[in-house]
């Protein structure tokens, strides 16, 4: 019994090779174009799609750098550094929803995941989009702590990153210092994996240079805090929507080239097997006239 | 060769320890908020802000301090005289070391631009919704709510 369903599998697959191969019956490429065509018109118009997304998402986020720039200011200008006995750290994944944009995702959960292999126990991850979630719950399930989907179809808000910074506060995971782990933007073609750093109330308080700033309470620096998360937040989602759409429309364009190709071979096969099959036909006839 | 690309470098530390020095009397003012960049890394002379520690100016050299905004009137006294109003709903303020100021704002928009009408239905629909609230929750959300209406009439009247 398995023999013979072997035998078969075989056969047919050696069928379809050598179909491929020479000469393919008309109606097996006619099939194959067609599909590849529509592939084409789909690749197309994912592209169009995409630059209209990144032409606003570009527009948007050179309102946002500022932003970016002014929440990690602090930090940098304080010293704030992670402390040494709190060896717990976050990782916040800036991903999206959805695939097709080369790289940018999984670069992302890369580096997430070398951090990872290096060191387990301290590190917790928030995925933002199902993409990191995907490609990082296979092996590093119980280190996520938290994921978050529908981020990608609309341009990301403000809103959107407050409830983020929120949602990260409330879980309640005490850590020394976190990273956002994002793409940032530098041109239609490129992009960098970059992180930007953010901290708990516990290490800013132990920052060597706090004692410069006047008249602070624990109750100022949480909520300072707190804004600037979503600040910082909202910043990454910006960069990290804007390098996705250009790298997708990058991606979608290399895929319709890649489309033209393969009809420009098809139609080739498809025209000479329409001259062969015409050819053989006509043979067929003369010779079968010349008979009698 | 390498001589002159050593003073090339040295120039160009000298004219960064300039600007620095520049920065230092002037503060690179930075006001920007999820919705607009009012100013990105300007020289101005003054800036008042409202804090939940009490209102307070910003002059150049001012002492660090970072700060939580409260729903209010930003004023910005530019050099050429000009005062330009803009109301913030929440964020932050940070003034560094080297003089430079951050005000980071969730909303924000200039005075003039606020509808006074539409403020005020805005006041009366938060007012009612923290009548109505049951929750803590749902309170202390009303609350902000009529805190951030209350603060917009004042600023637009």
């Amino acid at each position: 019994m398995w023999g013979r369903f072997g035998n078969t599998a075989l056969v047919v697959t050696h069928n379809q090779t050598s179909q491929q191969r020479g000469m393919a019956t008309l109606k097996a490429i006619s099939i194959r174009l067609k599909s590849v065509k529509n592939i084409q018109k789909i690749t197309q118009s994912m592209k169009m799609v995409s630059a209209a997304k990144y032409n606003r998402a570009e527009r948007e986020l050179k309102q946002t750098r500022p932003i970016g720039k002014g929440a990690s200011q602090f930090y940098e200008k304080a010293e704030v550094t992670a402390p040494a006995d709190v060896p717990q750290r976050l990782f916040i994944a800036m991903t999206s929803d959805r695939g097709l944009c080369g790289a940018v995702h999984s670069s992302i959960a890369r580096l997430i995941r070398n951090e990872l292999l290096k060191d387990d126990q301290n590190i917790k991850v928030v995925c933002v989009g199902d993409k990191s979630r995907s490609l990082l719950a296979r092996v590093f399930n119980k280190n996520i702590i938290m994921a978050a989907n529908e981020i990608g179809r609309l341009p990301p808000t403000f809103l959107d990153a407050s409830l983020l910074a929120d949602a990260i506060i409330a879980s309640g995971y005490k850590f020394g210092s976190g990273e956002i782990v994002f793409n940032r933007f530098k041109s239609v073609v490129s992009y960098s994996t970059q992180t930007l750093p953010v901290f708990s109330l516990n290490s800013v308080q132990a920052a060597p240079k706090l004692s410069l700033y006047d008249s602070l309470d624990d109750e100022v620096i949480q909520s300072y805090l707190e804004f600037s998360l979503a600040s910082l937040i909202y910043y990454a989602l910006k960069e990290g929507a804007c390098s996705e759409q250009s790298s997708r429309m990058t991606a979608m364009d290399n895929a319709s080239k890649n489309a033209t190709e393969v009809i420009d071979k098809l139609t080739l096969a498809f025209n000479r097997t329409r001259q062969a099959v015409i050819t053989r036909e006509l043979i067929e006839i003369i010779s079968g006239a010349s008979a009698l | 060769m390498a001589l002159r690309s050593a003073s090339r470098l040295l120039n160009s530390r000298f004219i960064n320890q300039l600007h620095k020095r520049n920065y230092a009397d002037e503060m690179s003012f930075t006001f920007a908020a999820g919705n607009k960049v009012f100013y990105d890394s300007q020289a101005v002379r003054q800036v008042d802000v409202p804090s939940f520690s009490g209102a307070f100016g910003i002059l150049p050299k001012h002492v660090p301090t970072i700060a939580v905004l409260k729903p209010g009137v930003v004023s910005v006294f530019e050099n050429d005289g000009n005062v330009k109003k803009v109301f913030v709903s929440s964020g932050t303020v940070t003034i560094n070391e080297d003089s430079s100021v951050q005000v980071l704002a969730e909303e924000a928009a200039p005075v003039e631009s606020l509808d006074i009408s539409a403020a005020r239905e805005a006041l009366s629909k938060a007012q009612s919704q923290l009548s109505s609230a049951s929750t803590d929750r749902a309170k202390a959300e009303a609350a902000i709510a009529v805190e951030v209406a209350e603060a917009i009439v004042k600023a637009a009247e």
